[in-house]
């Protein structure tokens, strides 16, 4: 298994390739679409991600110490962030989730995502992620 | 003759770029951009006029103080009020609503109506609900038509001896409809209700005038008039404003203090407690002279032809459905694609230097009604242009394009 550090690393190779906003945004709408699909029973009131104009619905279980992430989000965009997310924590361990530096986001220009109106979203998605992460954590 | 390229060099903003664009600005609903004569009494009045207002004898306090009150007079004949003192200066359309509902509490009793509409934005709802929390008072709600126009016979049947106040907006900032306020007024006071009006959306779009239409109180927004932010007005009948128990206590809205009883001053100065937005209010009157000297024939013309022209333009994108398409409508499109969420819409447009608001628009209640999670809103003003409409289609089709 890669560390995030590493995934981080290879998210920002592939997006250094990218030449103009709309590759990197077509990219993103991709991964969104490729994200795969949340158990519908995980879709409820308490898996939502509060501070977000899309709804984001994050599920997260413990698996030998390790933590798997799923997630939806009605809007595509917002799914396609969330699936760069998924891939690098899910299936890290607990404490390296909590301990996670994700520095990324500025680093491939989706840094407009993290306005305050946008991504308070973003923010409370990683938050939630890490809060899984140390609630889980056995 | 008007001539859009001629106003547009009257805002600065509108020069810039985003995102390596030119701006094309279509969140006027949120708040419009600022003329440079505007900017310039701002700056011009700290640099040269500052002082408090109401306050000192010496002659910056003086000039200040005229400046302020000039503005009240220009705001008293731009709305046909009949006394200067109906005018209150207030933050703005939130700030002058909480203020009269937080003194219509202590004028109801337990079981006394209040009613408000389907399409309100949520600064004419939330105020009520806590008035009517805190006194006893009922909330009711005129609904909403599939079109974006109220039930005006379903008002008609809420409205009884309990009613005591009704609050509309007099145009929808999510739908775009004009009510048919008078209409609401006039059925409104038979029963012998008072009238309050959200008029944010309208100041600068439809000409005012507070007599012909009767009613009681009035609010709007100099931040969505070409205005500063932070300023605000409060229109009332002055029997009413009499009624009403002071907001906000402090100096200024006294007329004497001692520890035993306190009175109050009288109007305008009693709502108007502590140090105002002086540099706004004084540059409030620039915005409002701007928008007078165009006149609203002019504006309404212009506004008119771009929102018929845009409306026909996007209904020509396949999977597109206007929210609000009531038949006196202003500059305001709000719409979905279908299979696409609005957030996505408004993220790329954005990327392509269009600024649109996406979401529910402070009227959740409108959002639930059309079942949907919100909606992309081009709202329109006066120095927008065909062209950028033009701009703003393409746009949409190429998000269209890169989400489906
Ligand atoms: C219809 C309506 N009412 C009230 C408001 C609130 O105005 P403000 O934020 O200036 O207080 C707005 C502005 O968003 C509005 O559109």
């Amino acid at each position: 298994m890669q560390t995030i550090e590493e995934i981080q690393e290879e998210i920002l190779e592939d997006f250094d390739m990218f030449e103009d906003w709309i590759q990197k945004y077509e990219y993103l709408i991709d991964l969104g679409k490729d994200l795969p699909a949340i158990d519908e029973k995980y879709k409820i009131e308490e898996n939502l991600i509060k501070g977000c104009q899309s709804r984001v619905w994050l599920h997260a279980e413990e698996n030998s110490g390790n933590i798997i992430f799923s997630a939806d989000s009605d809007a595509i965009m917002t799914k396609g962030i969330v699936a760069l997310l998924i891939r690098l924590l899910s299936g890290q361990s607990a404490n390296d989730i909590a301990h996670a530096d994700l520095d990324f986001i500025n680093k491939i220009g989706l840094k407009e995502q993290l306005s305050a109106t946008r991504a308070n979203g973003l923010l409370s998605m990683i938050k939630q992620m890490k809060l899984y992460a140390i609630a889980l954590d056995k | 003759m008007f001539e859009v390229d001629k106003i547009r060099e009257r805002f600065p903003i509108l020069k810039r770029e985003v995102n390596g664009r030119d701006l094309v600005y279509f969140d006027n609903g949120a708040s419009t951009q600022k003329l440079q004569s505007v900017i310039d009494t701002v700056s011009n009045y700290y640099k040269e006029e500052n002082s408090n207002v109401h306050r000192g004898v010496h002659f910056l306090s003086g000039l200040a103080t005229d400046k302020f009150e000039e503005t009240r007079e220009v705001i008293r004949e731009f709305i046909g009020a009949e006394h200067t003192h109906e005018i209150i200066f207030t933050k703005g359309t939130t700030d002058s609503i909480n203020l009269v509902a937080s003194g219509f509490r202590s004028l109801l009793n337990k079981g006394d109506e209040i009613i408000i509409s389907e399409l309100e934005h949520h600064s004419n709802i939330v105020p009520w609900q806590m008035c009517c929390e805190y006194s006893g008072a009922v909330l009711k709600i005129i609904p909403l038509k599939d079109n974006g126009e109220l039930e005006v016979n379903k008002f008609e049947s809420l409205l009884s001896k309990k009613t005591k106040l009704v609050a509309l907006s007099h145009i929808s900032n999510s739908l775009g409809t004009i009510n048919p306020i008078k209409e609401f007024i006039e059925k409104a006071h038979k029963i012998g209700a008072r009238v309050l009006i959200d008029g944010a959306q309208a100041a600068s779009h439809i000409s005012l005038n507070m007599q012909e239409l009767d009613v009681d109180m009035y609010c709007f927004s100099a931040h969505k008039m070409y205005g500063p932010t932070g300023v605000g007005v409060l229109y009332g009948k002055e029997d009413i404003l009499n009624e009403i128990p002071p907001y906000q206590g402090g100096g200024e809205m006294i007329k004497d203090v001692s520890f035993k009883k306190t009175t109050y001053a009288c109007l305008p100065h009693k709502f108007e407690a502590g140090t105002p937005n002086i540099a706004g209010v004084i540059a409030f009157k620039s915005a409002i002279e701007f928008i007078s000297d165009l006149g609203f024939n002019t504006i309404a013309e212009h506004e008119n032809y771009l929102l018929e022209y845009a409306t026909q333009e996007i209904l020509k994108i396949e999977g597109v459905k206007i929210y609000g398409t009531s038949e006196k409508k202003s500059g305001i499109i709000s719409f979905n694609i279908e299979g696409i969420h609005p957030y996505d819409i408004g993220v790329l447009l954005d990327k392509m230097g269009v600024a649109i608001r996406t979401g529910h628009h402070c009227t959740q209640p409108i959002m639930e009604r059309f079942n949907i999670p919100g909606t992309a809103r081009i709202s329109l003003a006066i120095y927008n242009t065909k062209e950028e409409i033009d701009v703003c289609i393409e746009s949409i089709k190429k998000a269209k394009q890169m989400l489906s």
